[in-house]
């Protein structure tokens, strides 16, 4: 309050030399962002237009910006060399499943969270958090002996079942998001002789879209590009999901890499996940920035 | 409450708890317990474990690879770590203004996020290619003869650190929220209290996203801890062990040379190192990390 009189006989000189400061620092911001821009997304043009070079074309250097010929029989051969169909396929698989059961675990535990008081809560709750920060790596030797106790080796049961059973994130978000339901809505379903399992499917779920599309994105996305875990449990290759197929395409047994479909590969692998962005998109980020601060 | 109603309570928690507290029990509590007991045997997961005492932690402290993979995870983590945090509030900063094609720019930059996992490691596979890839390309536009890149052991690092910042619009992402949230009427009063831009910034705006920069150093650096991918399809822990990664070096023991024990001590070290370091991040940000509303969190 106290500084107001102090500003007034200077105020408007002082705002026209500041606006005019202001507009060199955004003309300065404009054109580094134009350079930034350009600089980030000059792979990913790279990266479309391999794909429809030509096997002699993709050795070309200086890179050609656009292909001499479109080659599109590319994205054809693609599911000869590499059982393309096959990975897509088993990965989609893994995926929807993923998330169908993150979705209903995680949803459940949150639900429990975040609606009742029962004895132990708070030691529950710090270890979900706990858990939070588990780095997979340091228990998937232990998992990979119970899973090959299990004759769970070479199926899809390593990648699937576990989200079936909460992941901590998830669960701390949505419980995040079930704590900000009213109290009310609940107390009425009581009234109306609703069912506990009833509130949370009839009322906590279908008010819960946007967090339950920022759990899905998230789970489908994690198992989507997951590497390590498919490596370790698949060693049939109609078995393999496209991580680990498109894994192989570096391998040593060709000569020289087949760069363009290289990045048929990874064009195709990134069509979900845009296709999820293009959909959800502002819920996409909204889910980020859910995850992203507490 | 009365006691009735506690007891409904805790009955239908745990209820609504229980998928999640099963897998707790299986996949998260019954690992951890096993893998240290593991790290004490010798076992190569076909015969019964034997137990070894800390033969499995004295044999990795004199072991080089052990040591050369702490190394190279440590520097990909001091070095990157710190280059996406600064990128990523820069980012944001140039975007928390008013500019035309706000929307555009947000987007491109946050779209190569999206190539992820082993998509973007097939990709920087080809633009660190010396003979025909893009970066030596870009390069020799500014006269720069660029070097091998990923098949030089003293440049792979840190082809592999300029890979990850090319993904640094998701923690742009976060930034800008973080920045949206800050109240404009604070700004406003630091500039009329004659504050220029950069005091105004490091008193005001900075204090106040300093969660999400704390947020992000944690999530930054476990995430480093744990590179896998890039090592797995791009250089396979080479040339001459270059990017020889700690969880490289982890799967490698565990599922090619089949020493379970010993890797599960491996994993124990990775676990130890993470729960240290956050708590040490917390009890420093607790001095400098300011939380709305007095309390943390």
């Amino acid at each position: 309050m106290s500084t107001i009189p102090s500003t007034g006989p200077h105020s408007p000189s002082s705002k026209v030399r500041r606006r005019r400061k202001f507009d060199a620092v955004r003309v300065m911001s404009f054109i580094s962002l134009v350079i930034i821009t350009f600089l980030m997304l000059l792979p990913l043009f790279f990266m479309v237009s391999t794909s429809l070079k030509s096997k002699r074309e993709m050795l070309k250097f200086p890179p050609t910006f656009l292909p001499e010929t479109w080659q599109w029989s590319n994205y054809k051969d693609i599911f000869d060399t590499l059982q393309f169909g096959t990975l897509y396929g088993n990965s989609l698989l893994i995926g929807g499943l993923t998330v169908v059961g993150t979705l209903i675990s995680s949803s459940l535990a949150a639900y429990g969270f975040a609606r009742y008081r029962g004895k132990g809560k708070n030691i529950w709750f710090m270890l979900l958090l706990s858990t939070m920060m588990l780095p997979y790596p340091a228990i998937m030797i232990p998992q990979f002996i119970l899973f090959s106790k299990m004759n769970w080796i070479d199926t899809f049961l390593p990648l699937i079942v576990p989200a079936f059973f909460g992941s901590a994130y998830n669960i701390f978000l949505l419980r995040q998001f079930f704590t900000t339901l009213p109290d009310e809505l609940f107390d009425a379903g009581r009234i109306d002789g609703c069912g506990e399992f009833r509130m949370w499917l009839k009322i906590a779920l279908p008010l819960s879209g946007p967090a339950l599309a920022t759990v899905a994105i998230f789970a489908f996305i994690y198992s989507w590009n997951d590497l390590l875990t498919p490596v370790l449990y698949l060693s049939s290759s109609e078995k393999f999901t496209l991580p680990v197929g498109m894994a192989s395409l570096t391998s040593s047994r060709f000569r020289i890499p087949p760069w363009h479909l290289l990045m048929v590969a990874s064009v195709l692998a990134m069509v979900p996940i845009v296709t999820l962005f293009a959909i959800a998109q502002k819920r996409f980020v909204e889910g980020i920035v859910l995850t992203g601060i507490k | 409450m009365t006691h009735r109603e506690g007891r409904r309570q805790t009955l239908y928690m745990y209820l609504f708890l229980s998928p999640w507290l099963i897998g707790f029990f299986v996949f998260a509590l019954y690992p951890i317990l096993s893998s240290l007991y593991l790290s004490f045997t010798d076992y190569d997961i076909i015969h019964p474990p034997v137990f070894v005492g800390l033969a499995n932690y004295t044999e990795m402290f004199n072991n080089e690879l052990f040591w050369k993979s702490v190394v190279v995870t440590l520097r990909y983590t001091v070095i990157s770590v710190p280059i996406q945090l600064v990128l990523g509030l820069g980012f944001a900063l140039l975007l928390h203004q008013k500019i035309p094609f706000r929307g555009f720019f947000r987007t491109a930059m946050y779209f190569p996020s999206m190539v992820s996992g082993v998509a973007m490691s097939l990709l920087w596979y080809w633009i660190f290619n010396p003979q025909i890839g893009l970066f030596n390309y870009v390069l020799s536009w500014f006269g720069i003869k660029g070097p091998a890149w990923l098949m030089n052991p003293d440049t792979s690092l840190y082809a592999l650190i300029i890979m990850s910042l090319w993904t640094v619009g998701t923690g742009m992402i976060l930034f800008l929220a973080g920045l949206q949230g800050v109240p404009a009427s604070l700004i406003e009063a630091a500039e009329l209290d004659g504050a220029g831009r950069f005091k105004t910034f490091l008193n005001v705006t900075l204090p106040m996203i300093s969660p999400v920069l704390l947020f992000q150093l944690i999530m930054g650096a476990i995430d480093s801890f744990q590179v896998f991918t890039q090592a797995f399809v791009m250089t396979q822990g080479g040339p001459n062990y270059s990017t020889w990664f700690y969880v490289y070096n982890l799967y490698t023991s565990a599922f090619k040379e089949y020493r379970a024990g010993y890797s599960s001590a491996l994993a124990w070290v990775l676990l130890i190192v993470v729960m240290l370091f956050t708590a040490l991040v917390m009890k420093l940000s607790n001095r400098y990390v300011h939380y709305e509303g007095g309390g943390n969190k």
